[in-house]
């Protein structure tokens, strides 16, 4: 049955950076693109992946849907569901734990109002993700928002800081190959 | 004060950009490659270094790059491996957000010598920002003609990029890192084939840890021999640690190999001693895979010698009272610490970061966690305690990749040299599982 929803499509600007990527993989090998498609299109249709934004990156690369599926759902960065404007992504390994990202962990979500795993905050602002080593334990405890790394928040001044900053943010930051930050992610609201 | 080989420039102002780094003698490695040495000769000095594997092997590099076929008319290729993710872990991200151009000055003497006109950068996709970071310095080298058709007019050719991953540890094993690459999940492949003979595209292929790239100019610019003379016997040469845990002064170290431990730790040159004025319980010392220590054995071998930051006193005493370099990853942990939890804790991420494609891992690394979370929560009961140990014993070396050996290490260190504190959990389960809960048995200490 033929879906009556728009069809989602890239940018131009996602689009040349996408044709950039490719030309780093020999001709025969488009599918090589596979991640860093998936990551811009995470950063385009407002931060997570879903079943038709996937069709998308196999349109795109050439590939059947499910071969995109297979890899979206191995990696754990991409979001298979519809997330809060700003995804907190909580480092909890034991390095971490041994400098307080349990108690880190619990602020958030009390200030929140979110729960790890679960739905958006009720204002749409923040979902809360645990996930595994970040690879700064020397800075820990560590929060990564898209390809910002918050670190030390071991302070409630810290955790503050950081959140007052998201709740400042009207735009995701533009990346490098946009002229300005996107605002997908506000249409959720 | 130990020389600084990678190191020595890295809080220079600007040291990000191409001129700055070429002040401080950066790229004299790729003039001196590719002007006066055939690629054979780069490899024999690289050999002739003794350097060792930074990613945690430690497999003799200039061994590793002789093994690499060149069968005619096949393209070959050297990606670098900077899929940091084994937990403790962090000098890759620093070396490559501050020195860029270092690893691509490596990235280039080193396709060279292998004979590589594509090489690639796999970077853990959580470090999208350092993967921009590189991007600028790559167009800058390419523009500065270090990069792209007949670098500097000597006829050789090096396309360079960057790739980036999707949030997987096993990613970082070789041949899983391959198959992220070409835009499959992360499964490690069988070997045979090795990736010197079937790699990246089914071509002959090398990869490296970052940090054992970075090393590549100045073993070429200095000489495998001189690189050689610093260290203790077959560990030469010098060795990012990152330190973390509950030390006074966490972060990125490079020292000469053959420092002893107990300096490292309490030195105000390095770590400057155990936090909050505690005392030190154990370490991890090369990343969380493996064997963790008590004091006693971390700081002195169980023949009562200085246990020193080398591959061969690391692992001095086998696993019974040894452990391994690793990555470097050192993980302090204080007199407080629940060792219990922390085992725990790793055990959920190997869990996690299982691919599932081998059933004694997928399922081996489930029953560690199920049951240390039991022990955790006070619900453990005395046999649990060797059944981990039965568990960790049937996952290793029965794996494609030797993430089934990364999960099993921990649990079966942890059980073997704090076996009183699992008991603890079993026999005080109340006590135990109140928050902050510090175990009141005998302390390890020296």
């Amino acid at each position: 049955m033929e879906s009556t929803a728009v069809k989602p499509q890239f940018s131009e600007a996602a689009k040349a950076e996408i044709e950039r990527i490719c030309k780093q993989y020999p001709e025969d090998r488009r599918k090589s693109a596979m991640l860093p498609v998936l990551h811009i299109a995470q950063a385009e249709f407002g931060g997570w992946v879903s079943p038709e934004v996937q069709d998308l990156v196999a349109d795109v690369l050439g590939i059947k849907p499910i071969e995109v599926y297979e890899v979206s759902s191995f990696y754990t960065m991409f979001n298979l569901k519809p997330v809060g404007k700003h995804v907190l992504e909580i480092c909890r390994t034991g390095p971490c734990m041994l400098r307080g990202s349990e108690e880190l962990t619990a602020q958030l979500e009390r200030i929140t109002g979110a729960k790890v795993g679960g739905p958006a905050s009720e204002d749409g602002l923040f979902t809360l993700k645990e996930v595994e080593c970040l690879a700064a334990c020397g800075f820990a405890p560590i929060v990564q928002v898209r390809e910002q790394y918050y670190e030390q928040l071991d302070t409630p001044e810290a955790v503050d800081a950081m959140l007052a900053e998201l709740r400042n943010q009207v735009h995701r930051p533009a990346l490098p190959w946009e002229e300005t930050g996107l605002s997908n992610a506000l249409a959720n609201n | 004060m130990g020389r600084k080989l990678l190191t020595e420039h890295i809080n220079v102002e600007g040291i990000e950009k191409l001129d700055v780094y070429r002040k401080h003698g950066g790229y004299r490695s790729v003039e001196k490659a590719l002007k006066t040495m055939t690629p054979d000769e780069v490899v024999e000095e690289v050999k002739k270094s003794g350097l060792r594997g930074r990613g945690g092997a430690g497999f003799p590099t200039g061994l590793k790059w002789s093994f690499l076929a060149k069968p005619e008319g096949v393209p070959r290729y050297l990606v670098c491996n900077a899929d940091e993710s084994e937990p403790g872990t962090f000098k890759d991200r620093e070396l490559m957000s501050k020195l860029p151009h270092l690893l691509i000055e490596g990235m280039i003497t080193g396709s060279y010598a292998l004979g590589a006109n594509t090489s690639y950068i796999y970077i853990r996709g959580e470090l999208l920002y350092v993967l921009r970071i590189l991007e600028k310095a790559i167009a800058e080298a390419y523009a500065a003609g270090f990069l792209g058709k007949n670098i500097l007019g000597s006829g050789y050719d090096l396309d360079l990029y960057v790739h980036p991953g999707g949030g997987a540890y096993i990613c970082g094993e070789e041949t899983a890192l391959l198959e992220s690459l070409e835009g499959k999940r992360g499964n490690p492949r069988n070997k045979p084939p090795f990736p010197a003979v079937q790699g990246l595209y089914a071509r002959p292929t090398v990869v490296n840890n970052v940090e054992s790239i970075a090393a590549v100019p100045v073993i070429v610019n200095e000489g495998g021999d001189e690189y050689a003379k610093i260290g203790v016997g077959k560990s030469t040469g010098t060795k990012l640690f990152s330190a973390c845990g509950h030390l006074n002064k966490p972060g990125i170290y490079e020292i000469e190999l053959g420092l002893p431990v107990e300096e490292f730790i309490y030195s105000d040159e390095y770590c400057g001693g155990i936090w909050k004025g505690r005392d030190l319980k154990a370490v991890v010392a090369g990343g969380s895979s493996v064997p963790i220590l008590p004091k006693e054995l971390i700081l002195k071998t169980a023949a009562g010698e200085d246990r020193l930051m080398t591959y061969e006193s690391l692992s001095d005493g086998g696993f019974v009272t040894g452990t391994m370099l690793g990555s470097g990853g050192f993980i302090a942990m204080d007199e407080t610490t629940n060792i219990v939890r922390n085992t725990w804790s790793f055990s959920r991420f190997y869990h996690h970061e299982s691919c599932g494609q081998c059933s004694p891992c997928r399922e081996g690394t489930g029953w560690l966690e199920k049951v240390l979370h039991r022990l955790v929560h006070g619900h453990g009961q005395m046999h649990d305690i060797d059944l981990l140990v039965s568990v960790a014993k049937q996952i290793e070396g029965n794996t494609i990749c030797p993430l089934g050996e990364a999960a099993a290490w921990p649990v079966a260190a942890a059980v073997r040299h704090f076996r009183d504190e699992f008991e603890w959990h079993v026999t005080h389960p109340q006590e135990a599982t109140k928050p902050g809960a510090i175990f009141p048995g005998k302390l390890v200490t020296a």
